[in-house]
């Protein structure tokens, strides 16, 4: 046996893409993850909502991106942010079959392995396109867009986030490309298994205790949904009303957030998963009473672990500000990487970025003083 | 004829402040303006072919109205004015 082949390979150095809302950085780190350099800042001045790395094939960035007058757009790179071209066609809505406008790109998901060059982008207002050419040129996924039921789906004006109603959380299983989930808010997750054709809410014991009905069929709000890599039938959201998980091919959605702490709440905007254990999870809740602050509970900001699939929770905060810190952390902005022990990362609405290298038992402050951040992405960084 | 470009589409222009384009009506000019600079008229016009909330267009100083069909004539001069409001 050769002796090369006795020793693992050496971890790939991690960095975090950075959207915020005055652009973007990068935050690159080393293998050991033990010191980080930004760099940036990319198209100052754009609402940066999300910024992707193609793991096909490691250098391919996408960036959905927006200024506040003059529409929106996708910034590619292929040499992992050293040059960037802008989408030559951005995508947009049929005006043949659609009076509404893109007013923002807010979700970017590499397509299957299999289909290199494939992706998908979720919009505001709720709009699901494709890219078959790296991100240069965006097709309406008709299915959807055109579908009879979107207009039920969706609601109207008064269904979506303060900042739009917008499709997010786009899954494509790594089993097979012709099957996909979106997220909606509002709206509910809808499936499809015919590459978008078609589509079918699966929303079945998701709660939705402002809609009269508050287990309807569809019109749910999840935040963000996040299927497993190891195990692709099970599924894992953070909700407007909780914390949910499914085992497909189950229909019905399992409340995990019932063993949250009362005075923390199992609000919250995202939710990661380990890389390898399906049974670990994080969240990071907020304060969702009363006119929803959207803040730390209390002030004092706690990441949420679970490592039995929901059934219980542990509170990680070692390192956080003990008090007066009346942060948050948004749906897109939280990430693990892919270490033996995996580190986690997120930014938050005051513009820092915390990373955690054994799995979110102690925290540390790895840069300050960015705009507010929309998203956090950690990536492998060869 | 002569068009005026507002600071945030400079990008587009590479810098150049005024620019050449061709057109009988706006929205012949800013199709020749996209042809020279790709991406220039989605910035200025949605795909509903309207132009964006933010932008004005001004032909010899007069607004146009958001009207595309304005015709213009060979020696008007174009100014595209792009707010900058907001925080």
């Amino acid at each position: 046996m050769a002796k090369s082949s006795l020793h693992k390979a050496a971890a790939p150095a991690t960095a975090l893409l950075i959207a915020t809302r005055k652009g973007l950085w990068i935050l690159a780190g080393d293998a050991k993850r033990a010191t980080w350099k930004l760099q940036g800042p990319h198209f100052l001045g754009h609402i940066v909502h999300h910024a992707v790395l193609d793991p096909r094939d490691g250098k391919t960035l996408l960036v959905a991106a927006r200024t506040g007058h003059l529409g929106h757009s996708v910034m590619r790179s292929t040499n992992r942010g050293r040059t960037w071209t802008e989408s030559k066609q951005p995508p947009v809505f049929d005006p043949a079959h659609d009076a509404r406008s893109v007013d923002h790109v807010f979700w970017l998901t590499p397509g299957h392995l299999s289909e290199p060059g494939v992706w998908y982008c979720g919009t505001s207002p709720h709009g699901l396109f494709r890219s078959e050419d790296g991100g240069a040129t965006w097709q309406g996924v008709n299915g959807f867009n055109h579908h009879p039921k979107r207009r039920d789906w969706c609601g109207g004006d008064k269904d979506g986030t303060p900042d739009g109603p917008k499709v997010h959380s786009i899954i494509v299983d790594p089993r097979d490309p012709n099957h996909l989930y979106i997220g909606m808010s509002g709206g509910g997750i809808f499936e499809s298994i015919d590459r978008g054709a078609d589509w079918k809410p699966l929303n079945k014991g998701l709660l939705a205790t402002f809609m009269p009905d508050p287990y309807p069929e569809y019109g749910q709000d999840p935040h963000c949904i996040r299927l497993h890599p190891a195990l692709p039938d099970r599924l894992y959201q953070q909700n407007h009303c909780g914390i949910f998980r499914i085992d497909r091919p189950s229909d019905m959605w399992i409340d995990i957030g019932r063993s949250m702490p009362k005075k923390v709440g199992n609000i919250g905007f995202p939710m990661t998963l380990h890389p390898r254990d399906p049974d670990t999870a994080w969240v990071f809740p907020m304060d969702g009473s009363d006119v929803w602050p959207r803040t730390s509970p209390g002030g004092k900001p706690a990441v949420y672990r679970t490592t039995n699939g929901g059934k219980t929770w542990q509170r990680q905060d070692k390192g956080f500000p003990a008090q007066q810190a009346w942060w948050t952390v948004k749906r897109q902005a939280m990430s693990a990487d892919g270490h033996d022990v995996p580190g986690l990362y997120f930014g938050t609405t005051s513009g820092e970025i915390w990373g955690s290298k054994n799995s979110g038992d102690s925290w540390k402050c790895l840069a300050s003083h960015l705009p507010h951040v929309y998203a956090v992405a950690a990536c492998a960084w060869r | 004829m002569r068009v005026l470009i507002p600071n945030p589409l400079l990008s587009y222009t590479k810098q150049a402040r005024a620019v050449e384009a061709q057109g009988v009506t706006l929205d012949q000019l800013t199709r020749d303006l996209d042809r020279q600079y790709p991406g220039i008229r989605f910035r200025i016009i949605d795909e509903h072919q309207r132009v964006r909330r933010h932008i004005k267009l001004f032909v010899n100083r007069d607004q146009a109205d958001d009207n595309l069909a304005a015709p213009l004539k060979p020696d008007d001069e174009i100014m595209i004015v792009a707010a900058l409001s907001g925080g």
